[in-house]
């Protein structure tokens, strides 16, 4: 390919970032570098790594829970095991997750641009992750041991207890701070770095999802960073804000902790319904519908969503008024949920639906998060949560939403997006498996945990009485089913990388800009930088010429 | 593929110049400040609703005029930051730097005087921790924990904004910071009038309000 003026190409537009030239060999060229691309990869390289450890702790939690009584974890420690699957999972890898990984890579390259509005803030957020990482798994194993208040660090217990909640708790602090860093740079980047023509309206969902999110960090995290560290300082000097004998609240404890870590569900849910909204109109030839629906109600979520977080609080005591303001509030959430799912299935609509391996993904994605939204309204009803709250059935819930929502989101995305990352293709039968067996064990666990969840099984408890022992067995060999399907997906993206074969540029017939460079892209993304004059996903071209997704540029 | 490239390739990330982007980073990290400190704000309403009395009663151990006069002085090295900004912005660097150190000169004068405020707070064992502030009755205990954490965090923030002052300054003599160029010390600008305008509202919360 020439230049623009005819010579030889300018350096960065040829080739791919995944090659190496002085000064990016090695270690030392990844840890130094400020590429978008190269820093989502890295970021996907630890958070794995996370998410692999936290499943494997989910594991023994199931595993312990086969048969009543004790297996091989004490009460004590199973205590520490849930907390800990809950900060890995949480902290380390679902709130962080798809805008640090997918987010980094893609939304650039949507954009039409050459990188984030701040490259080397950028990987100084990477940097500031490691920190927070490292110091949350140093908190496992020094001054008093795993904390095991589970990952809310409710006051008083996380008070009290000798366990290493100081540490914990500052490692979540420094965790913020690198997601609010990655929220500015987002941000800026939507609002400076658009494509020539690509006016907000003209933006790939995805982005709007980003955007909403890089809201939510910014407005959310700084308070729960003061609200962790007062709870050290309250450890450390005694300072009694939460400490009723001492005058303070642990109500409003709680308050604080959730004005955060309610918005932050959406932090995990907004980007992986712009990665559906990617996935559908790819997969059906058709432009989605309701566009300016879909990424106002993201904002939308983002918004009403800043209001809710009482009903987390519902039975605590509250006053009466405040539980139906914040019940009310709730089922108003729902409403911009609704008019995205209903929205995605117009879209489905006399497409001319291909069923691919993303495809499948977000059907599974829709399944499960429309049961993860449903269950979570009977909750935010006063009535029933009376019955449901600090039951197994909210952790069936949750795990509904958090990890058939967010995380499913994300396997979507990186099933989507791996033929650009990498310029290879997986093998899609194995994927199709995979995905199957994902989906029977995803439900068979924690659909179990809905069921005696409802019958009362109480969260959080390492023994239960012989009524919940079905259940409790389905969701074991649930869990095991599901294992195996995500090591499968893990084991064929990495067979894809390592030798699947090569992909086109644009092997789903997709129409964002992403898919208008090569495959994988070059160091500064476009050749030449794109200019747009239609919306997003406007099919007329392929639909009229065809398509090969085979052909490389 | 030479050496060369690289450089082309830093100096291409770099090349990106948008002050208004960065101006609008900038603008972003402040909002997520004043939440950082919204948190204690909030903190302060729940208790002060809670408990009024004690705080009435409390608020009279501070000292009114050390915290007058340190108001008068964060206003002033306000308003020498501004125009340093200013002197930098007609490219006469002498100025802009005497008006830099003079900022600094008076964030010193505010730490230092709140330096003896905290002593004698000391001194009379109101300190977090101490056994003292432990045994007053709870609303006014609770008072003196978030003066501490208040007036602590934002002398946190105006240490930090020296130390940008300090970084700032040698850039400004390096030649890296010019009248073309000014946005950094924009930027510092910025954060020093929000590390003022906190106090503006900490001066009434605490000693004020009886």
């Amino acid at each position: 390919m020439a230049g623009p003026d005819g010579g030889a190409p300018a350096f960065g537009t040829t080739g791919s970032y995944l090659d190496t030239f002085p000064g990016s060999q090695g270690a030392w060229g990844w840890l130094t570098t400020v590429d978008h691309k190269k820093i989502g990869l890295m970021y996907a390289s630890a958070m794995f790594t996370f998410f692999l450890v936290g499943m494997a702790l989910g594991l023994l939690i199931r595993l312990e829970l086969l048969n009543p009584g004790t297996q091989f974890i004490g009460p004590r420690a199973y205590n520490s095991v849930f907390t800990l699957h809950g900060v890995i999972m949480i902290f380390l890898f679902i709130v962080p997750g798809i805008p640090a990984i997918l987010g980094n890579f893609i939304l650039p390259l949507q954009l039409g641009a050459d990188d984030v509005a701040f490259p080397r803030l950028n990987l100084l957020s990477w940097y500031v992750y490691m920190v927070g990482a490292v110091m949350a798994i140093v908190s496992l194993f020094t001054n008093g041991g795993t904390p095991d208040t589970g990952w809310t660090f409710y006051a008083p217990y996380a008070v009290t207890t000798d366990t290493n909640v100081s540490m914990a708790v500052m490692a979540a602090f420094v965790l913020g701070f690198s997601s609010i860093l990655t929220g500015m740079n987002f941000i800026t980047t939507i609002h400076r770095l658009r494509a020539p023509g690509m006016g907000f309206f003209r933006m790939p969902l995805f982005c709007w999802g980003l955007y909403a999110t890089a809201w939510i960090q910014i407005i959310a995290t700084p308070v729960v960073g003061i609200t962790l560290v007062l709870l050290f300082l309250e450890r450390v000097l005694g300072i009694g804000f939460f400490d009723p004998s001492r005058g303070g609240d642990p109500i409003l404890y709680q308050h604080l902790f959730w004005i955060y870590s309610h918005p932050v569900v959406y932090v995990m849910i907004l980007p992986a319904m712009g990665i559906i909204s990617e996935i559908l109109p790819a997969f059906s030839r058709r432009t989605i519908f309701g566009y300016k629906a879909i990424a106002i109600s993201s904002m939308a979520i983002a918004g009403v969503g800043y209001l809710v977080w009482g009903h987390h609080m519902l039975t605590a005591g509250m006053s009466d008024t405040a539980r139906w303001v914040f019940s009310l509030l709730t089922f108003f959430v729902a409403i911009p949920t609704g008019v995205k799912i209903f929205n995605w299935l117009a879209t489905l609509y006399r497409g001319s639906i291909e069923v691919r391996v993303p495809l499948l993904w977000a059907m599974g994605w829709i399944f499960l998060f429309s049961i993860g939204g449903l269950t979570g309204l009977a909750q935010g009803a006063l009535a029933t949560d009376i019955h449901l709250h600090d039951t197994a059935y909210i952790v069936g819930h949750f795990h509904y939403t958090m990890f058939g929502g967010a995380a499913v989101g994300l396997f979507a995305g990186m099933h989507f997006w791996f033929p650009k990352i990498y310029g290879r293709m997986y093998n899609e039968k194995r994927a199709t498996w995979a995905f199957g067996l994902f989906m029977v064990g995803f439900n068979m666990t924690y659909f179990s945990l809905l069921v005696i969840g409802l019958m009362g099984m109480p969260r959080r408890y390492q023994d239960y009485l012989p009524q919940y022992h079905t259940g409790h067995a389905i969701s074991t060999v649930g869990s095991w089913v599901m294992v195996s399907g995500i090591l499968l997906m893990f084991f064929n993206l990495w067979r894809g990388y390592r030798n699947g074969k090569i992909a086109g540029d644009n092997p789903w017939g997709a129409t964002t800009l992403e898919w208008k460079t090569t495959s994988p892209p070059p160091l500064l993304n476009f050749a030449t930088p794109p200019t747009v004059t239609t919306g997003p996903y406007d099919f007329t071209e392929i639909l009229e010429k065809g398509h090969d997704p085979e052909a490389r540029s | 593929m030479s050496a060369e490239n690289t450089m082309d390739q830093v100096h291409q990330l770099e090349h990106h110049y948008d002050p208004e982007g960065s101006k609008t980073g900038m603008w972003l990290f402040l909002f997520t400040e004043l939440l950082l400190f919204g948190g204690l704000f909030l903190i302060y309403a729940v208790y002060r609703s809670m408990d009024a009395e004690a705080f009435h009663h409390a608020a009279g151990e501070l000292n009114k005029a050390l915290g007058s006069i340190n108001t008068v002085v964060l206003l002033t090295s306000s308003l020498t930051m501004v125009l340093s900004i200013n002197a930098l912005r007609r490219g006469t660097i002498g100025r802009c730097l005497a008006l830099l150190g003079s900022t600094l000169a008076l964030s010193c004068v505010f730490l230092v005087i709140k330096f003896f405020e905290w002593r004698a707070k000391y001194h009379h064992e109101i300190f977090p921790g101490m056994e003292h502030l432990h045994s007053l009755p709870n609303g006014e205990a609770v008072f003196f924990n978030l003066y501490f954490m208040m007036t602590g965090l934002h002398g946190i923030h105006v240490v930090i904004g020296m130390i940008v002052m300090l970084v700032m300054a040698a850039k400004i003599r390096a030649g890296k910071i010019t009248s073309a160029r000014p946005d950094a010390l924009e930027y510092t600008g910025l954060y020093w009038h929000l590390v003022d305008l906190i106090w503006v509202f900490l001066l009434p919360l605490f000693y004020l309000t009886n």
